[in-house]
């Protein structure tokens, strides 16, 4: 069996887990490690969207 | 009078370190490493344990699913060694992988590159949370 994700699904499941490990990992109490991984997710996701914009232009 | 060497023959409470918790120190790396999660696991962080092996699991068992490639200790190209080491943090689930003959098969399309990315980062997010469960086995995170 193979999996078939787009490339915007994988990217999302990339930065979804990412940002679940960096939370846990880089913050000491409960509330700050949801806000930084809210955070992490929120780069990661605007990076993907501003990437993906910045070579559509390049393209034209 | 203060004695101003006090400070380092008399450690502080936090700083003192009990057979229990030097053995931790080195049991809690070790098999977080084997088994992703479980190094927060054995010191009763249980939400945050079971995180991290459902997110690194997740993300290996995806990487495997998109048939990403796995390195081995071949010792060749550079990146094949870095890739490697990426590799070598998922600990258990890449030696069950080698084991199984899994993700040795050629790169055919794009997903399946980011198949071999995913497993990579999976065990660089693994060696981050071996890190986080030393530091909880020393004192250093609550």
């Amino acid at each position: 069996m193979t999996l078939q994700l787009t490339h915007f699904s994988a990217a999302l499941v990339f930065a979804l887990i990412a940002s679940i490990v960096f939370g846990i990992t880089h913050r000491d109490t409960a509330r700050d490690m949801i806000r930084y991984g809210l955070y992490c997710f929120a780069m990661f996701l605007g990076g993907i969207l501003v990437a993906g914009w910045a070579m559509w232009l390049v393209r034209r | 009078m203060a004695n101003p060497t006090s400070a380092k023959i008399n450690p502080t409470p936090a700083a003192k370190t009990t057979p229990a918790s030097s053995m931790m120190a080195v049991l809690a790396p070790a098999v977080g490493w084997f088994i992703p999660g479980v190094g927060h696991l054995i010191q009763r962080r249980w939400i945050r344990g079971s995180l991290l092996l459902v997110s690194i699991a997740t993300m290996f068992a995806l990487g495997l699913a998109m048939q990403g490639h796995i390195y081995k200790a071949n010792g060749g190209d550079i990146l094949d060694i870095l890739g490697f080491v990426g590799d070598l943090g998922a600990g258990g689930m890449y030696i069950a992988t080698l084991a199984m003959n899994g993700g040795q098969g050629a790169i055919a399309f794009a997903i399946a590159d980011y198949g071999t990315k995913f497993m990579i980062v999976s065990g660089l997010l693994n060696f981050i949370a071996v890190a986080d469960a030393y530091h909880i086995a020393i004192g250093k995170k609550s």
